[in-house]
Protein backbone atom coordinates (compact mmCIF):
# COMPACT_ATOMS: atom_id res chain seq x y z
CA UNK A 1 0.00 0.00 0.00
CA UNK A 2 2.82 2.44 0.83
CA UNK A 3 4.33 1.82 -2.61
CA UNK A 4 1.07 2.62 -4.27
CA UNK A 5 0.59 5.78 -2.19
CA UNK A 6 3.93 7.10 -3.41
CA UNK A 7 3.11 6.56 -7.07
CA UNK A 8 2.10 9.85 -8.66
CA UNK A 9 -0.33 8.44 -11.28
CA UNK A 10 -3.37 7.39 -9.24
CA UNK A 11 -4.65 3.86 -9.77
CA UNK A 12 -7.63 4.73 -7.58
CA UNK A 13 -10.51 6.56 -9.16
CA UNK A 14 -12.85 8.80 -7.26
CA UNK A 15 -16.38 7.34 -7.39
CA UNK A 16 -18.36 8.85 -4.53
CA UNK A 17 -17.92 12.05 -2.56
CA UNK A 18 -18.77 12.56 1.07
CA UNK A 19 -22.40 13.52 0.34
CA UNK A 20 -23.24 10.37 -1.63
CA UNK A 21 -21.60 8.12 0.92
CA UNK A 22 -23.40 9.71 3.85
CA UNK A 23 -26.74 9.59 2.06
CA UNK A 24 -26.17 5.87 1.44
CA UNK A 25 -24.99 5.22 4.99
CA UNK A 26 -27.86 6.97 6.76
CA UNK A 27 -30.49 5.59 4.37
CA UNK A 28 -29.09 2.08 4.87
CA UNK A 29 -29.15 2.55 8.65
CA UNK A 30 -32.75 3.81 8.69
CA UNK A 31 -33.85 1.06 6.30
CA UNK A 32 -32.13 -1.46 8.58
CA UNK A 33 -34.01 -0.13 11.59
CA UNK A 34 -37.29 -0.38 9.65
CA UNK A 35 -36.57 -3.97 8.60
CA UNK A 36 -35.46 -5.15 12.06
CA UNK A 37 -38.38 -3.51 13.90
CA UNK A 38 -40.78 -4.79 11.23
CA UNK A 39 -39.50 -8.32 11.83
CA UNK A 40 -40.01 -7.86 15.57
CA UNK A 41 -43.59 -6.74 14.98
CA UNK A 42 -44.43 -9.33 12.38
CA UNK A 43 -42.56 -12.62 12.83
CA UNK A 44 -44.05 -14.40 15.86
CA UNK A 45 -40.71 -15.82 17.04
CA UNK A 46 -39.05 -12.38 17.09
CA UNK A 47 -42.15 -10.76 18.59
CA UNK A 48 -42.00 -13.29 21.40
CA UNK A 49 -38.30 -12.62 21.92
CA UNK A 50 -38.56 -8.83 22.01
CA UNK A 51 -42.05 -7.95 23.23
CA UNK A 52 -42.32 -4.21 24.08
CA UNK A 53 -44.76 -3.73 21.22
CA UNK A 54 -45.53 -0.09 21.95
CA UNK A 55 -41.83 0.92 21.87
CA UNK A 56 -41.03 -1.13 18.75
CA UNK A 57 -43.97 0.47 16.91
CA UNK A 58 -42.74 3.97 17.83
CA UNK A 59 -39.20 3.24 16.57
CA UNK A 60 -40.56 1.73 13.35
CA UNK A 61 -42.79 4.74 12.69
CA UNK A 62 -40.08 7.35 13.27
CA UNK A 63 -37.42 5.46 11.31
CA UNK A 64 -39.89 5.16 8.43
CA UNK A 65 -40.73 8.84 8.55
CA UNK A 66 -37.04 9.75 8.52
CA UNK A 67 -36.18 7.36 5.68
CA UNK A 68 -36.51 9.88 2.79
CA UNK A 69 -34.70 12.64 4.71
CA UNK A 70 -31.08 11.71 3.79
CA UNK A 71 -31.90 11.70 0.05
CA UNK A 72 -33.74 15.02 0.31
CA UNK A 73 -30.85 16.53 2.28
CA UNK A 74 -28.41 15.07 -0.25
CA UNK A 75 -30.04 17.10 -3.02
CA UNK A 76 -28.17 20.09 -1.59
CA UNK A 77 -24.96 18.50 -2.92
CA UNK A 78 -24.09 19.04 -6.56
CA UNK A 79 -22.31 15.67 -6.76
CA UNK A 80 -25.35 13.86 -5.38
CA UNK A 81 -27.66 15.63 -7.82
CA UNK A 82 -25.36 14.56 -10.65
CA UNK A 83 -25.61 10.93 -9.48
CA UNK A 84 -29.40 11.16 -9.29
CA UNK A 85 -29.36 12.42 -12.89
CA UNK A 86 -27.18 9.49 -13.98
CA UNK A 87 -29.54 7.08 -12.22
CA UNK A 88 -32.55 8.62 -13.90
CA UNK A 89 -31.32 8.76 -17.50
CA UNK A 90 -31.18 5.56 -19.57
CA UNK A 91 -29.13 5.36 -22.74
CA UNK A 92 -29.16 2.71 -25.52
CA UNK A 93 -26.41 0.78 -23.71
CA UNK A 94 -28.73 0.26 -20.72
CA UNK A 95 -31.12 -1.67 -22.95
CA UNK A 96 -28.18 -3.87 -24.01
CA UNK A 97 -27.25 -4.41 -20.35
CA UNK A 98 -30.80 -5.35 -19.32
CA UNK A 99 -31.14 -7.78 -22.24
CA UNK A 100 -27.85 -9.44 -21.27
CA UNK A 101 -29.04 -9.66 -17.68
CA UNK A 102 -32.25 -11.38 -18.80
CA UNK A 103 -30.19 -13.86 -20.85
CA UNK A 104 -27.86 -14.33 -17.83
CA UNK A 105 -24.99 -13.31 -20.06
CA UNK A 106 -22.20 -12.41 -17.63
CA UNK A 107 -19.49 -11.40 -20.10
CA UNK A 108 -18.30 -7.84 -19.37
CA UNK A 109 -18.55 -6.87 -23.05
CA UNK A 110 -22.24 -7.80 -22.99
CA UNK A 111 -22.84 -5.46 -20.06
CA UNK A 112 -22.00 -1.89 -21.07
CA UNK A 113 -22.56 0.58 -18.24
CA UNK A 114 -21.88 4.20 -17.37
CA UNK A 115 -21.31 5.30 -13.80
CA UNK A 116 -24.28 3.11 -12.85
CA UNK A 117 -25.39 0.00 -14.68
CA UNK A 118 -29.00 -0.47 -15.73
CA UNK A 119 -29.69 -2.84 -12.85
CA UNK A 120 -28.55 -0.28 -10.31
CA UNK A 121 -30.70 2.35 -12.01
CA UNK A 122 -33.83 0.20 -11.96
CA UNK A 123 -33.16 -0.74 -8.34
CA UNK A 124 -32.67 2.90 -7.27
CA UNK A 125 -35.88 4.06 -8.95
CA UNK A 126 -37.93 1.14 -7.68
CA UNK A 127 -36.74 1.31 -4.07
CA UNK A 128 -37.39 5.07 -4.04
CA UNK A 129 -40.95 4.53 -5.29
CA UNK A 130 -41.51 1.60 -2.95
CA UNK A 131 -40.26 3.64 0.02
CA UNK A 132 -42.76 6.37 -0.79
CA UNK A 133 -45.60 3.82 -1.06
CA UNK A 134 -44.55 2.39 2.32
CA UNK A 135 -44.48 5.91 3.75
CA UNK A 136 -47.96 6.72 2.42
CA UNK A 137 -49.58 3.48 3.54
CA UNK A 138 -47.69 3.68 6.84
CA UNK A 139 -49.06 7.15 7.53
CA UNK A 140 -52.60 5.93 6.83
CA UNK A 141 -52.05 3.14 9.39
CA UNK A 142 -50.43 5.51 11.88
CA UNK A 143 -52.97 8.36 11.82
CA UNK A 144 -56.07 6.25 11.81
CA UNK A 145 -58.49 9.14 12.14
CA UNK A 146 -57.34 10.79 8.89
CA UNK A 147 -58.91 8.27 6.53
CA UNK A 148 -61.96 5.98 6.57
CA UNK A 149 -61.57 2.45 7.86
CA UNK A 150 -61.64 0.87 4.40
CA UNK A 151 -58.47 2.75 3.53
CA UNK A 152 -56.70 1.60 6.66
CA UNK A 153 -57.37 -2.07 5.95
CA UNK A 154 -56.31 -1.63 2.32
CA UNK A 155 -53.18 0.30 3.32
CA UNK A 156 -52.25 -2.49 5.75
CA UNK A 157 -52.62 -5.01 2.93
CA UNK A 158 -50.30 -3.08 0.60
CA UNK A 159 -47.85 -2.29 3.42
CA UNK A 160 -47.56 -5.99 4.39
CA UNK A 161 -47.05 -7.37 0.89
CA UNK A 162 -44.74 -4.59 -0.26
CA UNK A 163 -42.68 -5.06 2.93
CA UNK A 164 -42.16 -8.68 1.97
CA UNK A 165 -41.17 -7.68 -1.58
CA UNK A 166 -38.77 -5.00 -0.34
CA UNK A 167 -37.22 -7.55 2.03
CA UNK A 168 -36.45 -9.87 -0.89
CA UNK A 169 -35.15 -7.11 -3.19
CA UNK A 170 -33.05 -5.64 -0.38
CA UNK A 171 -31.53 -9.05 0.29
CA UNK A 172 -30.58 -9.17 -3.41
CA UNK A 173 -29.01 -5.70 -3.19
CA UNK A 174 -26.95 -6.67 -0.13
CA UNK A 175 -26.09 -10.05 -1.63
CA UNK A 176 -24.70 -8.44 -4.77
CA UNK A 177 -22.68 -5.98 -2.71
CA UNK A 178 -21.26 -8.87 -0.69
CA UNK A 179 -20.17 -10.49 -3.94
CA UNK A 180 -18.27 -7.40 -5.12
CA UNK A 181 -15.70 -6.15 -2.56
CA UNK A 182 -14.47 -3.37 -4.87
CA UNK A 183 -17.99 -1.94 -5.24
CA UNK A 184 -18.26 -1.97 -1.43
CA UNK A 185 -14.87 -0.27 -1.13
CA UNK A 186 -16.15 2.42 -3.48
CA UNK A 187 -19.12 3.10 -1.24
CA UNK A 188 -16.99 2.93 1.92
CA UNK A 189 -13.91 4.93 0.94
CA UNK A 190 -15.15 6.84 -2.09
CA UNK A 191 -12.65 5.44 -4.61
CA UNK A 192 -12.29 2.31 -6.72
CA UNK A 193 -9.49 0.68 -8.67
CA UNK A 194 -9.07 1.65 -12.31
CA UNK A 195 -9.30 -1.99 -13.46
CA UNK A 196 -12.60 -2.45 -11.68
CA UNK A 197 -14.02 0.76 -13.16
CA UNK A 198 -12.94 -0.20 -16.67
CA UNK A 199 -14.36 -3.71 -16.33
CA UNK A 200 -17.66 -2.92 -14.59
CA UNK A 201 -18.39 0.60 -15.86
CA UNK A 202 -16.57 0.95 -19.21
CA UNK A 203 -18.64 3.96 -20.32
CA UNK A 204 -18.11 5.86 -17.09
CA UNK A 205 -15.91 8.98 -17.54
CA UNK A 206 -14.79 9.95 -14.04
CA UNK B 1 -11.38 13.60 1.47
CA UNK B 2 -11.22 17.01 -0.18
CA UNK B 3 -13.30 15.81 -3.07
CA UNK B 4 -15.86 18.55 -2.53
CA UNK B 5 -13.25 21.09 -3.59
CA UNK B 6 -14.31 21.82 -7.13
CA UNK B 7 -10.98 23.21 -8.28
CA UNK B 8 -8.47 20.96 -6.59
CA UNK B 9 -5.05 20.70 -8.20
CA UNK B 10 -4.99 18.53 -11.28
CA UNK B 11 -8.77 18.19 -11.37
CA UNK B 12 -11.32 19.88 -13.49
CA UNK B 13 -14.97 20.20 -12.56
CA UNK B 14 -16.22 16.63 -12.87
CA UNK B 15 -19.97 17.34 -12.97
CA UNK B 16 -19.93 19.82 -15.81
CA UNK B 17 -17.67 17.61 -17.85
CA UNK B 18 -19.60 14.44 -17.09
CA UNK B 19 -22.90 15.95 -18.05
CA UNK B 20 -21.56 16.65 -21.51
CA UNK B 21 -19.72 13.40 -22.16
CA UNK B 22 -21.49 10.64 -20.25
CA UNK B 23 -23.64 8.59 -22.61
CA UNK B 24 -26.62 8.75 -20.25
CA UNK B 25 -26.57 12.50 -19.77
CA UNK B 26 -29.23 13.03 -22.45
CA UNK B 27 -30.93 9.65 -22.15
CA UNK B 28 -34.59 8.92 -21.49
CA UNK B 29 -35.74 9.52 -17.91
CA UNK B 30 -36.65 5.86 -17.35
CA UNK B 31 -35.77 6.12 -13.65
CA UNK B 32 -38.48 8.70 -13.11
CA UNK B 33 -40.99 6.51 -14.95
CA UNK B 34 -40.10 3.46 -12.85
CA UNK B 35 -40.51 5.53 -9.67
CA UNK B 36 -43.86 6.98 -10.73
CA UNK B 37 -44.97 3.56 -11.96
CA UNK B 38 -44.18 2.04 -8.56
CA UNK B 39 -46.16 4.81 -6.86
CA UNK B 40 -49.06 4.21 -9.25
CA UNK B 41 -49.01 0.47 -8.59
CA UNK B 42 -49.01 1.18 -4.85
CA UNK B 43 -52.08 3.40 -5.18
CA UNK B 44 -53.75 0.81 -7.40
CA UNK B 45 -52.94 -1.82 -4.77
CA UNK B 46 -54.73 0.21 -2.10
CA UNK B 47 -57.79 0.58 -4.35
CA UNK B 48 -57.84 -3.09 -5.33
CA UNK B 49 -56.91 -4.35 -1.84
CA UNK B 50 -60.37 -5.59 -0.71
CA UNK B 51 -60.70 -7.83 -3.78
CA UNK B 52 -57.07 -9.00 -3.71
CA UNK B 53 -57.23 -9.67 0.02
CA UNK B 54 -60.33 -11.87 -0.25
CA UNK B 55 -58.75 -13.91 -3.02
CA UNK B 56 -55.44 -14.32 -1.22
CA UNK B 57 -57.06 -15.28 2.07
CA UNK B 58 -59.04 -18.00 0.32
CA UNK B 59 -55.99 -19.23 -1.59
CA UNK B 60 -53.48 -19.09 1.28
CA UNK B 61 -56.03 -20.52 3.71
CA UNK B 62 -56.36 -23.66 1.57
CA UNK B 63 -52.60 -23.75 0.88
CA UNK B 64 -51.86 -23.54 4.63
CA UNK B 65 -53.84 -26.75 5.20
CA UNK B 66 -51.44 -28.64 2.94
CA UNK B 67 -48.25 -26.83 4.00
CA UNK B 68 -46.17 -28.94 6.40
CA UNK B 69 -43.51 -26.21 6.87
CA UNK B 70 -45.92 -23.64 8.28
CA UNK B 71 -44.24 -20.96 6.18
CA UNK B 72 -47.56 -19.80 4.72
CA UNK B 73 -48.47 -18.68 8.23
CA UNK B 74 -45.74 -16.05 7.98
CA UNK B 75 -47.18 -14.51 4.81
CA UNK B 76 -49.57 -11.58 5.10
CA UNK B 77 -53.17 -12.88 5.19
CA UNK B 78 -51.72 -16.36 5.70
CA UNK B 79 -54.19 -16.98 8.49
CA UNK B 80 -53.59 -17.98 12.08
CA UNK B 81 -52.77 -16.05 15.22
CA UNK B 82 -50.19 -13.31 15.58
CA UNK B 83 -48.19 -12.99 18.79
CA UNK B 84 -48.43 -9.60 20.51
CA UNK B 85 -46.87 -8.81 23.85
CA UNK B 86 -46.49 -5.38 25.41
CA UNK B 87 -44.02 -6.50 28.08
CA UNK B 88 -40.29 -7.02 27.60
CA UNK B 89 -40.47 -10.58 28.86
CA UNK B 90 -43.18 -12.71 30.36
CA UNK B 91 -42.49 -15.14 33.21
CA UNK B 92 -43.65 -18.72 32.69
CA UNK B 93 -46.18 -20.18 35.10
CA UNK B 94 -47.26 -23.78 35.45
CA UNK B 95 -49.67 -25.81 37.58
CA UNK B 96 -47.41 -25.39 40.61
CA UNK B 97 -46.74 -21.67 40.36
CA UNK B 98 -49.90 -20.27 38.78
CA UNK B 99 -52.38 -18.33 40.95
CA UNK B 100 -55.50 -16.35 40.14
CA UNK B 101 -56.82 -13.94 42.77
CA UNK B 102 -60.34 -12.51 42.92
CA UNK B 103 -60.54 -9.46 45.17
CA UNK B 104 -61.73 -5.87 45.43
CA UNK B 105 -65.39 -5.18 46.16
CA UNK B 106 -66.27 -8.79 47.04
CA UNK B 107 -67.44 -10.49 50.24
CA UNK B 108 -64.88 -13.31 50.12
CA UNK B 109 -61.63 -12.69 48.22
CA UNK B 110 -60.20 -15.93 46.87
CA UNK B 111 -57.11 -17.35 45.27
CA UNK B 112 -57.40 -20.18 42.75
CA UNK B 113 -54.70 -22.59 41.71
CA UNK B 114 -54.77 -24.14 38.24
CA UNK B 115 -56.11 -27.37 39.77
CA UNK B 116 -58.90 -25.39 41.51
CA UNK B 117 -59.96 -23.88 38.19
CA UNK B 118 -59.82 -27.25 36.43
CA UNK B 119 -62.07 -28.75 39.10
CA UNK B 120 -64.86 -26.26 38.31
CA UNK B 121 -67.46 -26.92 35.57
CA UNK B 122 -65.98 -26.14 32.15
CA UNK B 123 -67.70 -24.44 29.24
CA UNK B 124 -66.55 -24.92 25.63
CA UNK B 125 -67.43 -22.62 22.76
CA UNK B 126 -66.31 -22.39 19.14
CA UNK B 127 -66.31 -18.91 17.61
CA UNK B 128 -64.25 -16.70 15.35
CA UNK B 129 -61.44 -14.63 16.83
CA UNK B 130 -61.21 -11.09 15.45
CA UNK B 131 -58.19 -8.87 16.06
CA UNK B 132 -58.62 -5.13 15.84
CA UNK B 133 -55.64 -5.01 13.44
CA UNK B 134 -57.64 -7.01 10.92
CA UNK B 135 -56.75 -10.69 11.14
CA UNK B 136 -59.49 -13.16 11.91
CA UNK B 137 -59.19 -16.82 12.82
CA UNK B 138 -62.37 -18.76 12.14
CA UNK B 139 -63.91 -21.38 14.41
CA UNK B 140 -61.51 -21.41 17.34
CA UNK B 141 -62.52 -23.55 20.35
CA UNK B 142 -62.02 -22.04 23.81
CA UNK B 143 -62.75 -23.88 27.04
CA UNK B 144 -62.76 -22.75 30.65
CA UNK B 145 -64.73 -21.48 33.63
CA UNK B 146 -67.44 -18.88 33.13
CA UNK B 147 -66.27 -15.62 34.69
CA UNK B 148 -69.74 -15.14 36.18
CA UNK B 149 -69.24 -18.32 38.21
CA UNK B 150 -66.07 -16.95 39.85
CA UNK B 151 -67.80 -13.61 40.49
CA UNK B 152 -70.77 -15.33 42.16
CA UNK B 153 -68.47 -17.48 44.27
CA UNK B 154 -66.73 -14.36 45.57
CA UNK B 155 -69.98 -12.51 46.27
CA UNK B 156 -69.97 -9.21 44.40
CA UNK B 157 -70.91 -6.25 46.60
CA UNK B 158 -73.70 -3.93 45.40
CA UNK B 159 -71.26 -1.00 45.03
CA UNK B 160 -69.23 -2.84 42.38
CA UNK B 161 -69.84 -1.76 38.80
CA UNK B 162 -66.85 -3.03 36.88
CA UNK B 163 -64.16 -5.71 36.75
CA UNK B 164 -60.48 -5.03 36.29
CA UNK B 165 -58.09 -7.70 35.02
CA UNK B 166 -54.36 -7.80 35.68
CA UNK B 167 -51.76 -10.09 34.16
CA UNK B 168 -48.57 -11.70 35.33
CA UNK B 169 -46.61 -10.12 32.46
CA UNK B 170 -46.65 -7.19 34.90
CA UNK B 171 -47.95 -4.67 32.35
CA UNK B 172 -51.17 -5.58 30.63
CA UNK B 173 -54.54 -4.66 32.09
CA UNK B 174 -58.11 -4.94 30.87
CA UNK B 175 -61.56 -4.09 32.14
CA UNK B 176 -65.22 -4.86 31.59
CA UNK B 177 -68.40 -3.48 33.06
CA UNK B 178 -69.99 -5.87 35.54
CA UNK B 179 -72.82 -6.45 33.10
CA UNK B 180 -70.39 -7.41 30.32
CA UNK B 181 -68.37 -9.59 32.69
CA UNK B 182 -71.47 -11.59 33.65
CA UNK B 183 -72.21 -12.58 30.04
CA UNK B 184 -72.28 -16.30 29.37
CA UNK B 185 -69.71 -15.94 26.55
CA UNK B 186 -66.97 -14.55 28.81
CA UNK B 187 -64.61 -17.23 30.09
CA UNK B 188 -61.56 -17.63 32.23
CA UNK B 189 -60.05 -19.89 29.59
CA UNK B 190 -57.78 -22.86 30.33
CA UNK B 191 -57.83 -24.47 26.91
CA UNK B 192 -57.72 -23.20 23.34
CA UNK B 193 -57.95 -25.20 20.10
CA UNK B 194 -58.65 -28.21 22.36
CA UNK B 195 -55.19 -28.04 23.93
CA UNK B 196 -54.05 -26.59 27.24
CA UNK B 197 -53.25 -22.92 26.69
CA UNK B 198 -49.61 -22.57 25.70
CA UNK B 199 -47.43 -19.78 27.03
CA UNK B 200 -47.44 -17.86 23.74
CA UNK B 201 -51.24 -17.92 23.64
CA UNK B 202 -51.37 -16.49 27.19
CA UNK B 203 -51.30 -19.74 29.14
CA UNK B 204 -51.85 -21.29 31.50
CA UNK B 205 -54.91 -19.05 31.95
CA UNK B 206 -56.27 -16.16 29.87
CA UNK B 207 -59.45 -14.19 29.63
CA UNK B 208 -61.75 -14.92 26.68
CA UNK B 209 -64.31 -12.25 25.81
CA UNK B 210 -66.01 -13.80 22.79
CA UNK B 211 -68.07 -10.83 21.52
CA UNK B 212 -65.22 -8.30 21.63
CA UNK B 213 -61.99 -7.57 19.75
CA UNK B 214 -59.25 -9.90 20.90
CA UNK B 215 -57.28 -7.30 22.89
CA UNK B 216 -60.03 -7.62 25.53
CA UNK B 217 -59.08 -11.29 25.96
CA UNK B 218 -56.12 -10.56 28.22
CA UNK B 219 -53.35 -13.15 28.16
CA UNK B 220 -51.54 -14.46 31.29
CA UNK B 221 -54.47 -13.57 33.56
CA UNK B 222 -53.51 -13.35 37.24
CA UNK B 223 -55.94 -10.97 38.93
CA UNK B 224 -59.66 -10.18 38.87
CA UNK B 225 -60.56 -7.09 40.90
CA UNK B 226 -64.07 -5.73 41.38
CA UNK B 227 -64.12 -1.92 41.18
CA UNK B 228 -66.76 0.81 41.26
CA UNK B 229 -66.08 2.15 37.77
CA UNK B 230 -64.39 0.91 34.64
CA UNK B 231 -60.69 1.74 34.53
CA UNK B 232 -59.29 1.83 30.99
CA UNK B 233 -56.91 -1.01 30.18
CA UNK B 234 -53.48 -0.93 28.53
CA UNK B 235 -54.53 -0.39 24.91
CA UNK B 236 -57.57 1.66 25.91
CA UNK B 237 -55.27 4.29 27.41
CA UNK B 238 -53.67 4.31 23.96
CA UNK B 239 -56.82 5.06 22.03
CA UNK B 240 -58.71 1.78 21.62
CA UNK B 241 -62.37 1.55 22.59
CA UNK B 242 -63.27 0.24 26.05
CA UNK B 243 -66.55 -1.27 24.84
CA UNK B 244 -64.86 -3.24 22.09
CA UNK B 245 -67.80 -5.08 20.45
CA UNK B 246 -66.66 -6.72 17.24
CA UNK B 247 -68.13 -4.79 14.32
CA UNK B 248 -69.45 -1.93 16.45
CA UNK B 249 -66.31 -0.23 17.77
CA UNK B 250 -62.84 1.00 16.86
CA UNK B 251 -64.24 2.31 13.56
CA UNK B 252 -64.46 -1.21 12.14
CA UNK B 253 -67.33 -3.12 10.57
CA UNK B 254 -66.26 -6.76 10.94
CA UNK B 255 -68.91 -9.42 11.25
CA UNK B 256 -69.78 -9.98 14.95
CA UNK B 257 -68.09 -12.99 16.56
CA UNK B 258 -70.70 -13.82 19.22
Amino acid sequence: MSLRADTPAPTRIRRFGRAERWVHRTTAFLMGVCVVTAACLYVPQFAELVGRRELVVRIHEWAGLALPVPVLAGLASRAFRADVRFLNRFGPHDRVWLRAALRRDRRPEARPAGKFNAGQKVYAAWIAGATLVMLGTGLIMWFTHLTPLMWRTSATFVHDWLALTIGIVLAGHIGMALGDPEARRGMRTGSVSREWAEREHPLWRP
Amino acid sequence: MNSEQPDGPGRDRPETRDAAEEPEARGTPVGRRVLLGTLGLGALGVVAAPTLQRGLEAFLGSAADKDPTGLTGLLPNGGGFRYYSVASSVPRKNADTYQLTVDGLVDTPRTYSLADLRALPQTRMVKDVQCVTGWRVPGTPFEGVRLSRLLDAAGVRPTAGAVRFTCFDGTYTESLTLEQARRADVLVALRMQDKNLSHSHGGPVRLYVAPMYFYKSAKWLSGITLTEDVRPGYWEKRGYDIDAWVGRSNGRDDEPTS
